[in-house]
């Protein structure tokens, strides 16, 4: 099956993007809790994924020749929730229930409630080393048209489950596997160069036997830049670090790490809508 | 014996023995045979798992996850997403001692079809001492929701379980031992998931064991006969979802309970057993197993003395039960 997928302009795509953000504080407002920080710095990751990365058809999430996406910095997932409404896979309204009892768009993300969730995360660390089981089992299938995704947080990688996986996506080659780092600096505590040192992150991925790319991740050309690059790497898994600004076009919230962990109140959200509402018709500009 | 396929002869001297494990590698490549979207993962320890004959014979269909338990269940949640069924093996004391948080998020709540496969459980590791005698298991595998929990009584019964689980699509955890142990059932001998089976029928007393325990309780029934206590035992290789009807019926008849487990009692099968009775029908239960303490170094038979988990031990206790129900 061959799915004729829209091609986007990138001023469509950062149209869409900003859209997605004032879901984003929508949905966080009416929540009364969740991750602010995260989920807007992501939004352009999430837009070139589903918008024109991704192979996937929206209309029939469980299509079995579909890209497959693991979100393992589970507490993002309010990103992939708007993002995902606006490319159809469910109505935006739903977007409101977020985190209210008997949503299928729960705290964080549960495939067994939501088609189009390819797994149930939140504890981190752990989608990488299932996003190498799924890459390992289509090369064991010699099915070579699929890929698969993972996104990850950079506070995430304190944890020992990621290594091991890094390690064993490297002893397999997994080509076929690419995951896009988060680097947006900060996690719950603060600064991730505070709680514990990443770098050389480069080094670290490079060393571990994986080919690394490193983006600007608030740019979507970039992304989808990179995401291509990816596919044309041979015999190793990629790691894409995606620079990101968390908290990304709502200015009081950017690059603040109290802002990783709580949702906006009324008057917040309706001064971050207002901030992202200036964008509309000048998007553009900003990469120019 | 009431009619079941279990070896009529049980004296220790005579009785067949062999590692449970054994059966689980024999299961294995047969499930391997049988359907191809069986796979391996093991951490480190293929062949003392017992899962050397798969590797030899699917080698394409092995995979090797190194010392990493965390990877092993998480990677298998991956391959589980694509249709695969992977087994997973490791000493229980790492899978699913180290990697609980993984089964309970990426296995359970997200319901994939993950066979975690835990050697080398109970004191009967013997020497290793008590960082490897994995007793902690059957409550960290028990609680959680949708998991299926086995633990086979011999290594003929381990095969049939190891082909059971292969069919079903559950998560499950198998529960095995290194040590060699009785042969109490025969080829003929039936296995069902839902199933606990009446192995001898009595009126006095119910033992009720799991694992290991089954033989320890058809000994413990053999010396009672002597003291003219007519036992009831019964083995129960499938701890979750637990055979409740089975287990009722029998404690309904004889109103005095024995339970029999190599693993901790707080928080285990005994503790599973005695939620039943006292929730449906509460008669008076007692527990063997280990008593919220640590194992240690040791030889296998000293260690299943030390700890109390002899026939002998178990016959004391339903002595110790009917004299303080007043009933002898």
């Amino acid at each position: 099956m061959n799915t004729v997928k829209k091609k986007y302009t990138i001023t469509q795509l950062e149209e869409i993007a900003n859209n997605i953000r004032k879901s984003i504080i929508t949905m966080l407002e009416t929540a009364g809790s969740g991750h602010s920080a995260g989920p807007l710095g992501l939004a352009d990751v999430f837009t070139a994924l589903y918008f024109d990365v991704l192979n996937l058809d929206p209309k029939n999430p469980g299509w079995e020749e579909r890209d497959l996406l693991v979100l393992s910095n589970g507490h993002t997932v309010p990103v992939q929730y708007a993002t995902m409404a606006h490319a159809g896979f469910f109505p935006k309204k739903e977007l409101l229930t977020l985190r209210k009892l008997g949503s299928r768009l729960q705290g964080h993300p549960e495939r067994v409630r939501l088609p189009g969730l390819e797994t149930t995360s939140g504890p981190l660390g752990s989608g990488l080393s299932q996003a190498a089981g799924m890459a390992l089992s289509l090369a064991a299938d010699d099915d070579h048209s699929r890929w698969v995704y993972c996104i990850m947080g950079d506070g995430e990688l304190d944890e020992g489950n990621v290594w091991e996986a890094a390690m064993f996506a490297a002893k397999y080659k997994l080509y076929n596997l690419t995951i896009i780092i988060d680097r947006n600096n900060i996690q719950i505590d603060g600064p991730t160069e505070d709680v514990m040192p990443l770098e050389d992150l480069h080094a670290k991925w490079e060393s571990f036997g994986w080919h690394v790319i490193e983006v600007d991740g608030n740019n979507i050309e970039s992304v989808i830049d990179a995401c291509a690059m990816a596919r044309a790497i041979v015999e190793q898994p990629v790691a894409i670090i995606a620079h990101t600004i968390p908290g990304k076009n709502v200015d009081f919230m950017e690059y603040d790490y109290r802002w990783h962990g709580k949702p906006p109140n009324a008057e917040q959200a309706k001064e971050a809508l207002k901030k992202l509402r200036t964008l509309d018709g000048k998007i553009r500009s900003e990469h120019e | 014996m009431s009619g079941m396929y279990i070896i009529n002869d049980l004296h220790p001297e005579r009785i067949e023995k062999e590692p449970i494990r054994n059966g689980f590698g024999r299961g294995l490549v047969e499930a391997g045979r049988r359907n191809e979207n069986v796979v391996a993962l093991c951490a480190d320890l293929t062949e003392s798992t017992k899962m050397d004959a798969f590797a030899g014979e699917f080698p394409e269909r092995y995979f090797e996850v190194g010392v990493a338990e965390q990877n092993l269940v998480t990677v298998a949640s991956g391959m589980a997403a694509m249709g695969k069924i992977p087994f997973t093996s490791s000493y229980a004391a790492f899978s699913p001692g180290r990697n609980w948080e993984q089964i309970r998020t990426t296995v359970c709540l997200n319901e994939r079809n993950v066979k975690v496969v835990g050697s080398h459980a109970g004191v009967s590791v013997g020497p290793d001492g008590a960082t490897h005698q994995m007793l902690e298991d059957i409550a960290l595998m028990r609680v959680l929701p949708h998991m299926v929990v086995v633990a086979p009584g011999d290594s003929v019964e381990a095969q049939k379980a190891t082909l059971a689980l292969a069919e079903d699509e559950r998560p499950a955890y198998l529960r095995l031992a290194r040590e060699a142990t009785a042969i109490f059932t025969t080829s003929r001998t039936p296995f069902d998931l839902n199933r606990a089976y009446v192995l001898k029928s009595g009126e006095d007393v119910s033992i009720i064991a799991t694992g290991t325990m089954t033989y320890h309780a058809l000994i413990a029934a053999e010396i009672l006969e002597k003291d003219k206590i007519n036992a009831e035992v019964i083995h129960v290789p499938v701890i979750k979802p637990l055979d409740v009807n089975t287990i009722l019926a029998s404690a309904s008849k004889t109103k005095a309970v024995v339970t029999a487990e190599e693993a901790q009692i707080n928080g285990g099968f005994g503790s599973a057993v005695a939620e039943v009775i006292t929730e449906n029908n509460p008669v008076p239960v007692r527990r063997i197993g280990i008593k919220d303490r640590f194992g240690e170094s040791g030889s296998p038979d000293e260690l299943m003395n030390v700890f109390g988990l002899s026939g002998h031990h178990i016959a004391m206790k339903v002595h110790e039960l009917l004299q303080d129900m007043g009933r002898q």
